[in-house]
Formats: C-alpha cells, structure tokens, sequence
C-alpha cells in the first residue's frame, strides 16, 4: 500500500495553512497533487462530518462523492498533477452542518462556462459531469473570486 | 484484481468490476472492453455487484465504452448497480443511455 504524505491539522489553528488561520475551522489537511490521495483524504474528512452530526448516509454517499470530485479537479484540472503543487482542504463546523473547503493552486475557472451534463448536447460526452454532482449532492455551492476555492456546504438532517 | 473478464456460455463477455471505477483505474476498463471488441465480440455486461464507487471519470469511460461497442454493432447491459450507485446515474440521466439490469443473470437472459 503507498503511504501518502498527508499534512494534517486537528481542533488548532495552522497559520501556514491557506484555510487554517480561522479559529473556526476544525481541521485542515495539505495534500500533494497525486489521485492516490483521493480516498485517504476523503475518509479523514468524513470521519469528522460524523463527528459534526452529519448523518451516515449524507457522508457516505453525498459528501463522499462531492468531495472526491472536487479533489479530483482540483489535482487533474486545477494543479494539473503538477507535483510542486499541493491541495488543501479545510472543514469549518457550523450551526447547522459543515462547510467543506477544497483549494488548489491552478489558475482558477469559471464555474458559470461548465454546461449542463445532462443535456441532449452533452449527455454522450465522456467527461463534465463533476462539478453537476457537486452541485446536485451538496446544500450549498460557493467559489472563490479566482475560481480555484470552493466550499461546500452539507447541512444536518 | 479490480477487473476481470469472463465468458459466458451463450457467448456474452461479462467485466466484473471489483471495487471501484475511477479516474485512476478507468483506462484499464476501457483497454479491456476495446481488446474484447478488437476479438469480435459484441455482447457485453459490466458486472457492479461488487462495485463501491463510480467517479465521474468512471462515469465518463462507460459513455465512452458504451459508444465503442453501439458503433461496433453490439450490445452494452450494466448489472448489480447498488442504490449509491444507481442514484448517480439517474442524477447525471445516464439511467436513459444505458440498458441497466437489477442482477447479472437477468442482463445475460436479455440478449
């Protein structure tokens, strides 16, 4: 099994971290532009969605998903698997749910030029269908001004 | 082993998907799909009952797959979709693209 050099950061505050300076964000984790990290990562992530209160099916099905997607990007489309570049991620709890943040150090795109998937054009397209689960799976949507942030919001049942 | 390949005795290649279909392993799937077509076969059944997760870049490798054997002229069943699983292609309507069989069995008797 590879080992992955994950960065983790529980319950404090990591200044380094893009996303970590905020006190209310409970964990940040800095991981390389490599797809084997995918899993790890998203089963650190979901592990404290449970702890939060999220039910066992929206972590294991909707948040699973969503945030393999936009790890997914962010490493592939965002990073472009460009091993000097890392992806991180940060979860911040909130009254009603978590927010989960997922950033990379690409250029940035612009969610709004992504057409729908599901369309007569698009359905038979081998790639595109990412960020249209994304959105399908989570409460709440939101990017950064660059285009290379997004936070994802997952309420509690 | 994440795909294996099997012939079925009225002469349907079943691709049995153990674990996951994603952006890492999706070639593989693809490569053997298209070296099955490259022998002359045409039925096909991709086998999900032992499948945990579909990306969306596995997702995409079905359409893909999926348009290779219709050109060929041969025929795509999918089988033993989970609820997770089947919940992701009736979100993205891929559910209306492909010929979808609750178990293997009954995508087999459908050639």
């Amino acid at each position: 099994m590879t080992m992955v050099p994950l960065r983790l950061c529980v319950r404090r505050s990591d200044p380094s971290h893009p996303l970590g300076t905020d006190d209310a964000i409970l964990m940040t984790v800095t991981v390389p532009s490599e797809l084997d990290v995918v899993e790890h990562t998203v089963d650190i992530v979901s592990r404290h969605c449970l702890a939060c209160g999220l039910s066992l099916k929206a972590v294991r099905f909707n948040l699973r998903v969503a945030l393999s997607e936009a790890l997914a990007n962010a490493i592939v489309y965002g990073n472009r698997l460009d091993p000097a570049k890392s992806v991180h991620v940060a979860l911040r709890e909130l009254d009603r749910g978590v927010e989960v943040y997922v950033q990379d150090q690409g250029q940035g795109f612009d969610p709004n030029c992504i057409p729908d998937p599901t369309g007569p054009d698009c359905i038979e397209r081998p790639a595109g269908r990412g960020l249209f689960l994304i959105k399908e799976l989570v409460d709440d949507l939101a990017f950064n001004e660059e285009g290379n942030s997004i936070c994802m919001t997952l309420h509690r049942a | 082993m994440t795909f294996t390949v099997s012939n079925a005795p009225n002469g349907v290649v079943i691709v049995s998907v153990d674990g996951q279909l994603i952006v890492a392993n999706r070639n593989e799937l693809k490569d053997k799909v298209l070296d099955a077509l490259e022998s002359n076969e045409s039925k096909f059944v991709l086998d999900f009952s032992s499948t945990g997760y579909i990306d969306s870049s596995g997702l995409g490798v079905l359409v893909s797959v999926s348009k290779k054997i219709r050109e060929a002229g041969g025929d795509l069943r999918l089988a033993g979709l989970n609820e997770d699983l089947r919940m992701l292609f009736e979100l993205t309507k891929l559910d209306t693209l492909f010929k979808i069989c609750d178990a293997t069995d009954e995508a087999l008797d459908s050639f």
